[in-house]
């Protein structure tokens, strides 16, 4: 593909509010984890919440969106300098050349997980002021943060469970190639809500400690919430050292609806695909930042697809043992914690993780490396068997 | 952007499958509304047909009958699904549960809840571990998912497979986001005509919001604008027609898509 300039990112989790708060973080090896459990949820787990953001207020004219997740998505669209870099863009390109691809697994469900335990007791009808449209349908995200830019390009939101903000960078490289539009923005939101909490736990997914990726006693994921956003341009006059998308691969498992498949192919096949998609090899990548969840099953899988393409000497490490894992907002997240990492030269080691299981033979971090970074690979692997793979690095 | 319709799947209120219907969309035989009958499908392991979800089974039916009518194997072709509602019955049943006292949440519907459930049973049923989207966008999602199906033929200058589905939503939520009936649509769109090609597609974004083209009938009309993925209809009239004609579709708020529409 032709690679993107990507003129400004923004992030927040629960390493801290804007991206170079998750750097710090990072730095210090420190994790957002807390123990405990989300609203009235009750099991015993760990966390990765954003505080700050039950007293947040929606813009008044976007009120009718007011919800968790679009509460989260202003808040991160205000870091980082983001309105000004899209603002410039408008001017550039004008508002109707930009489009807006996002991603989320579940938008403002919470909003609906309130609405039923407020039902009219006779007629069971939700509440009056409970607001389909703007929180609990899928593309209300992409319908609040169109307007809140004020942008008029082409758009939708991704779901695709936890490849979706991933997912978004290969739509925008897509539709930006064709001439559809001129730039994009990308990213995307995921809040905590009961829903995917005592869904994993269900799936018996949930871990009671912080989650330890790739830990020989790893046994289960933290879910936290987060956001991220990032302006896509051509790059025809990009300054050496701008960050750059440069490839896009996804795949499908075809194997299981919750399940990666055991031998990692449509991990691998993403990857490849990736790295094709930039015209790289494997020895041009200088870190993976994995999928990584801290599920046997996920780590195991997606260990012997990249080891089986990159060999044991490329470092990686997943970094969800700091974040948690964000489901829908992993993939943005995990881009820029690859951007913040080329930018500071610091490949992260795996926070949480003590003792990396013998069975995986990956060459996975476990303390922060200094040094050059100029092209990472980032793997963003969902439900539903869907994969995708993102190639970034720094302009020459 | 151009490409080329290979293959029809459509399967709606007194719309039973493409053949059936093109004399309904071009009025050589009166519009009944019927409830639009989905059957299990076959590409499905038996254990696993039972508790596939109702939108599920609506989008491996329209997708499977787009294919048949191509004569297209499935398991080497990306596809783009597309779905205003998703998984309703699904996240009605979760938050009904959330509410109650033991919480107790069905592993099996807590993976049948993504937005993405009728792509992943896609794929593990026809074998495809091609690229596969699973897309929203409120009233303007089969725009959205014929735009994103077209600019992905463009790109990788290769088949795509655009299936938009939509399932009425139960009580509750049917009276705050009511939608008419279940809905599925499925096109083979291809880079080059084949010999199965009925039309080109001349797709175009407008940076004006278009009045869309309407359908004469008022059934047809009621299930156009009640359904967000039967905003196809016009598109499927014209290929039912097969007159060279251009028609607007309905996008976001302050867009249009422009489809010139040539038989072949």
């Amino acid at each position: 593909m032709q690679p993107l300039v990507i003129s400004r990112f923004a992030g927040v989790n629960s390493l801290g509010i804007g991206s170079e708060a998750a750097a710090r973080a990072l730095r210090e090896g420190r994790s957002g984890l807390v123990s405990g459990n989300f609203e009235t949820a009750r099991f015993e787990t760990c966390i990765g919440p954003v505080e700050g953001l039950d007293g947040y207020r929606i813009r008044e004219d976007l009120r009718d969106f007011d919800c968790r997740n679009n509460r989260l998505a202003q808040l991160c669209l205000e870091q980082d300098g983001f309105v000004a870099g899209v603002a410039a863009a408008r001017e550039t390109y004008g508002a109707g050349r930009i489009g807006v691809f996002l991603g989320t697994s579940t938008a403002g469900l919470h909003s609906t997980e309130l609405a039923y335990r407020s039902r009219d007791p006779q007629t069971g009808a939700l509440p009056a002021d409970y607001r389909y449209a703007e929180t609990q349908n899928t593309y209300s995200l992409g319908a609040f943060a169109r307007r809140y830019l004020g942008l008029t390009g082409p758009g939708f939101v991704v779901s695709s469970a936890c490849s979706s903000t991933a997912k978004v960078f290969g739509n925008a490289a897509r539709m930006i190639a064709a001439g559809v539009c001129d730039a994009a923005v990308v990213g995307g939101a995921d809040t905590l809500c009961l829903m995917t909490l005592y869904g994993f736990q269900s799936l018996g997914l949930t871990s009671r400690h912080p989650c330890r990726p790739f830990d020989a006693e790893r046994d289960g994921i933290s879910i936290g919430e987060g956001a991220g956003f990032a302006l896509l341009e051509r790059a025809d006059r990009a300054r050496p050292g701008a960050m750059l998308l440069l490839g896009v691969g996804e795949s499908s498992d075809a194997y299981h609806m919750s399940t990666p498949h055991p031998e990692g192919l449509g991990a691998r096949m993403a990857m490849e695909r990736a790295l094709a998609s930039a015209g790289l090899e494997p020895r041009d990548i200088d870190y993976i930042n994995l999928h990584g969840t801290a599920t046997k099953s996920n780590d195991a899988s997606e260990d012997r697809a990249g080891f089986e393409l990159f060999g044991p000497h490329t470092p990686c490490s997943s970094t969800k043992g700091a974040t948690g894992h964000l489901l829908g907002a992993a993939g943005v997240t995990e881009a820029i914690i690859c951007l913040l990492a080329i930018g500071h030269g610091m490949m992260p080691g795996g926070v949480n993780t003590r003792r990396v299981d013998p069975a995986l033979r990956s060459h996975y971090l476990l303390e922060n490396r200094y040094q050059k970074v100029s092209r990472v690979l980032t793997n963003s692997f969902g439900f539903g068997g869907s994969n995708c793979s993102l190639v970034l690095g720094a302009a020459r | 952007m151009r490409a080329y319709v290979e293959g029809v799947g459509l399967l709606g209120p007194g719309l039973p499958g493409w053949d059936p219907s093109r004399p309904v969309l071009t009025g050589e035989v009166p519009f009944r509304s019927a409830e639009a009958v989905i059957g299990a499908s076959e590409l499905l392991p038996a254990a696993e047909r039972r508790r596939t979800p109702v939108p599920v089974k609506l989008a491996l039916a329209v997708g499977q009958e787009a294919f048949r009518n191509a004569g297209r194997e499935a398991s080497a072709t990306a596809t783009v699904f597309t779905s205003s509602s998703g998984e309703g019955e699904t996240l009605h049943h979760m938050c009904e549960t959330l509410a109650s006292v033991e919480r107790e949440v069905s592993p099996t519907r807590f993976h049948n809840s993504v937005h993405n459930a009728a792509a992943g049973y896609w794929s593990i049923a026809t074998r495809c571990r091609e690229a596969s989207t699973s897309l929203c966008a409120y009233d303007a999602s089969f725009g959205a998912g014929l735009i994103e199906a077209v600019v992905q033929v463009v790109a990788s200058a290769d088949a795509v497979a655009l299936i938009a589905y939509d399932q009425p939503y139960p009580e509750p939520l049917h009276s705050v986001r009511p939608i008419l009936g279940c809905f599925g649509v499925a096109f083979l769109l291809t880079p080059e005509p084949t010999s199965r090609a009925c039309a080109a597609l001349e797709v175009a974004l407008l940076p004006t919001e278009e009045r869309p083209t309407r359908m004469a009938e008022t059934g047809l009309e009621a299930m156009r604008r009640g359904i967000p993925a039967a905003r196809a209809l016009p598109l499927l009239a014209t290929l039912a027609r097969k007159t060279r004609e251009g028609i607007v579709l309905e996008f976001l708020s302050g867009t249009s898509l422009r489809i010139e529409v040539r038989p072949c």
